[in-house]
């Protein structure tokens, strides 16, 4: 192949017009040209013993699952740590080692771990690391060494924060969004280590991820394969990139509070600390900000709902086109809309903040930015349905979690709009109304994703097929079951049950709330308690799992066409893909097969309607 | 530095160029190496951690109930007896700025593989954050000496203090890596790692290239231009 590239060295303008008629033959090879290589291939480091094979390795691919596996570790902690709150307000006073400083201590971990160590380092770190390089045609990230780096950084970050369940005090009880002053004074539970580690685990994260982050933003810009332009990227890797630079840009906010709380904690600055009254005498601390720790904070805290919300966005779109065998309804849209949503989640933060206090007008700017957010996003709900439209959907696993993706979505995108308005926020505000919200959209939702792309790649990363029955039953005891939990926690929010109480004690919800709040922990227990079907369904395969055939999904995108399944060091073999046109072409009129690889070059497809991408 | 051609992809200028280069294949910023873009985008990350701390200081400067310290008095320094206002900062900020020259100097030379010349100039951005780092200890310990501490200070609002050793804190670690790396990579130069196509690094067995000094120089004039807006903030608001 490589010879005809070098008979056409007059470039890429030339492609249009002569070079097409005036060379001679049927299925002229002018057609499938695409630009030789600008860069000389990368330079590899090859692991040989077992440490730097497996253990601080620079293969992006073992980063991504060493990511998944210690994200799904602290994802399981966090699940425990849910069981025991619903434990306490399902059945208060059944278990009676649940004090209430334990309670608030399990709310702030279990929102801390599943939001930032969990869910972000599941996406960026794990399905980021494993797909990018091998969706563009890399044959690794550009800087693999400081990719393992990061790694590192992000397990010992976890090791700290795990660290601070056994430390006198134990963990913060603050509330995963550490407000201060309540955060470092002493009462609230974990005010000692508990919250110096937090924001030390914290700091770590962020050096971590800008370690990994560079590596994302930089392999998708400048190191795809032949033919791969911006356009002909699977929307996966439109969305966890988005989510990158997203995150490279919030980040530094949660750093300098991070850092900022960390001197008014040890040595008695007062960046957060106002003039403070307690039990009659006046404390040290005095003149500081709390409000501007909530601007920081929910200036990395918004971004972040969307660094997770995006990757689910991508990931969800390829598993939708794959298994509806049609391509994605308007992919360009769909490409500008992550785009979109991206820019916008920095201009809506202080919709966190509406009970605050703020200058009405700063609440009319932000509801009003907030509420812009939904044009994007109803953009991509409605190409979700229209991709599914007269589609040859197939019904599997992998699907189903699509279709409870998309439902699920919908359902916190709209419960979105009700805490997006001021005047509907401030009555709702602290209500379970508010947990039933986002647990929907960035709980659920993008966990959903997670479990179809665990589906969908499996036999990719191991060569093995999940089983389709544990996975159905996995399913739609999630689905349902996460349902039973969050659809009467919107009821409890109307009549007014106020979030993070340890106990109702005799308010007056007490009546139509009680037995709603037994139901939806016996539901919670449940749910958790179907996840174990997966780990289950993970390990059976891993030993008595029928193998995948190549390609098993019929899948465009280039991580399906490696030389080897599961694909090998370096990746793509001895030469790397040249990609010729989008990952989207199913169900060509014309075409023999229902797919047409990313690889296939235009000369072999001639006879059908595929169209130019 | 990158040339106007690239293996049949004709650049073009201006923002017709930007749009053929970002609809092109495998590369967005044609000719650029890898490391460059990286640190260009970390700097940007950089950049919202600095204006975060900034942006916090004029809050908490705006917001505070108590008398913000006057910059003139407080960062005086006695010159022969006479107070002279902000003549250490001047001084410092000379001597960074004069860095940055070097350093831009220093890439120049690495381009044109003039090994001796880069390795001195190198050497020299080195000596002068050197001496940066040591006239902010100076300060530090006056200001220390004169009762300044972080969470309290004889000259008004507790949080003059604070954010002051904060953030010129923050930028001098910024200062301090940047003259660790700066030695290393004079080393580097001096020892030809850069020459013959490349030594291999020890920790990342990747091979090194004259580009690295201008990586390296990236960073210097970032953190040379974080100082101009700290400057600006603290000593002459």
């Amino acid at each position: 192949m490589s010879d005809e590239y070098e008979n056409n060295k007059s470039g890429y303008q030339a492609q249009s017009s002569e070079a097409i008629t005036g060379s001679s033959g049927s299925a002229s090879p002018d057609i499938d040209y695409v630009r030789p290589a600008e860069l000389p291939e990368q330079d590899l480091y090859h692991g040989h013993t077992f440490i730097t094979k497996w253990i601080f390795c620079q293969d992006a691919k073992v980063i991504g699952v060493q990511y998944f596996l210690t994200a799904v570790f602290t994802g399981v902690v966090g699940l425990i740590l849910s069981w025991l709150m619903r434990l306490q307000l399902g059945f208060p006073g059944l278990a009676g080692f649940i004090t209430a400083e334990h309670y608030y201590q399990f709310v702030t971990m279990h929102g801390m771990i599943m939001v930032v160590y969990f869910l972000t380092a599941l996406f960026l770190g794990g399905f980021g690391n494993y797909l990018i390089p091998l969706m563009v045609g890399a044959r690794d990230m550009v800087f693999p060494y400081v990719n393992m780096l990061s790694f590192w950084m992000f397990f010992v970050a976890v090791a700290i924060l795990m660290a601070s369940f056994f430390v006198p005090g134990g963990p913060t009880g603050a509330g995963w969004t550490l407000y201060p002053p309540q955060t470092i004074l002493e009462g609230t539970p974990g005010s000692g280590m508990g919250i110096l580690l937090m924001l030390v685990s914290l700091a770590l994260f962020v050096i971590g991820f800008t370690m990994g982050g560079l590596n994302y933003m930089i392999t998708v810009l400048q190191a795809r394969t032949r033919g791969m332009t911006l356009m002909r990227m699977p929307l996966t890797v439109w969305g966890i990139f988005t989510a990158t630079v997203l995150a490279m840009l919030a980040f530094p906010a949660l750093l300098v509070s991070a850092i900022m709380m960390t001197l008014d904690k040890v040595i008695g600055t007062s960046f957060f600390m106002p003039t403070i009254l307690k039990a009659g005498e006046v404390l040290e601390y005095g003149g500081g900000s709390p409000i501007l720790f909530q601007h920081l904070f929910w200036f990395f805290g918004h971004p972040e709902v969307y660094i997770v919300a995006l990757p689910a966005f991508g990931i969800v779109s390829d598993l939708i086109s794959v298994h509806a065998r049609k391509n994605i309804f308007g992919y360009r849209m769909m490409v500008w809309a992550i785009v979109g949503i991206g820019a916008l989640s920095f201009f809506v933060w202080a919709h966190h903040m509406y009970v605050s206090g703020m200058n009405p007008w700063f609440g009319f700017f932000f509801a009003t930015t907030t509420l812009i957010i939904a044009v994007p996003t109803a953009m991509k709900v409605y190409n979700w349905i229209l991709t599914l439209w007269r589609g040859n959907i197939r019904i599997n696993t992998v699907m189903l979690w699509c279709l409870g993706f998309i439902v699920t979505f919908v359902n916190g995108g709209i419960t979105g709009i009700f805490l997006g308005n001021v005047s509907v926020d401030v009555p709702l505000s602290d209500t379970y109304f508010v947990v039933a919200h986002f647990h929907m959209v960035m709980g659920i939702a993008p966990v959903m994703v997670i479990m179809g792309a665990i589906y969908h790649w499996f036999p990719l990363i191991t060569g093995r097929l999940l089983n389709e029955t544990l996975g159905k039953w996995h399913f739609w005891a999630t689905f349902l079951g996460a349902y039973s939990i969050y659809f009467p926690m919107h009821y409890l929010g109307f009549i007014g049950v106020p979030r993070r109480y340890y106990e109702m004690y005799d308010s007056p919800y007490m009546t139509s709330a009680v037995g709603m709040n037994e139901f939806i922990s016996l539901a919670a227990f449940l749910v958790g308690a179907a996840q174990f079907i997966l780990i289950f369904n993970i390990i059976k395969t891993l030993k008595t799992g029928k193998p995948a055939p190549k390609n098993p999904w019929k899948a465009n995108s280039l991580e399906w066409h490696t030389s080897t399944q599961p694909p090998e060091h370096g990746n793509f073999g001895e030469r790397l893909p040249v990609v010729h046109r989008w990952p989207y072409d199913f169900s060509v009129p014309g075409s023999k097969d229902d797919f047409i690889p990313q690889t296939t070059p235009p000369s072999e497809v001639v006879h059908t309607k595929v169209e130019k991408t | 530095m990158s040339d106007p051609k690239i293996d049949g992809f004709e650049l073009k200028p201006g923002f017709r160029g930007m749009a053929s280069d970002t609809g092109s294949d495998q590369t967005m910023f044609k000719g650029v190496h890898w490391g460059k873009a990286m640190m260009w985008i970390f700097l940007l990350s950089d950049t919202f951690v600095f204006s975060c701390f900034l942006i916090s200081y004029m809050k908490g400067r705006g917001s505070t109930p108590a008398e913000w310290p006057n910059p003139s008095e407080v960062f005086a320094l006695d010159a022969f007896g006479v107070p002279v206002p902000l003549l250490l900062i001047a001084l410092m900020t000379f001597v960074l700025i004069t860095s940055s020259g070097t350093m831009a100097l220093a890439v120049k030379y690495g381009y044109e593989k003039n090994r001796k010349m880069c390795g001195w100039l190198v050497l020299a951005t080195a000596v002068g954050g050197l001496t940066f780092v040591g006239m902010q200890a100076y300060e530090w310990s006056k200001l220390i000496h004169e009762g300044v501490r972080p969470w309290g200070n004889p000259f008004g609002a507790a949080q003059f203090g604070s954010f002051f050793f904060m953030i010129t804190g923050f930028h001098g670690f910024h200062v301090s890596i940047g003259v660790i790396f700066l030695f290393i990579y004079a080393y580097k130069v001096f020892a030809g790692h850069y020459e013959n196509g490349g030594k291999r690094g020890w920790f990342t067995t990747m091979k090194g290239d004259y580009v690295e000094i201008e990586i390296l120089g990236l960073y210097w004039h970032f953190v040379d231009l974080v100082w101009v807006f700290i400057f600006a903030f603290f000593y002459l608001w």
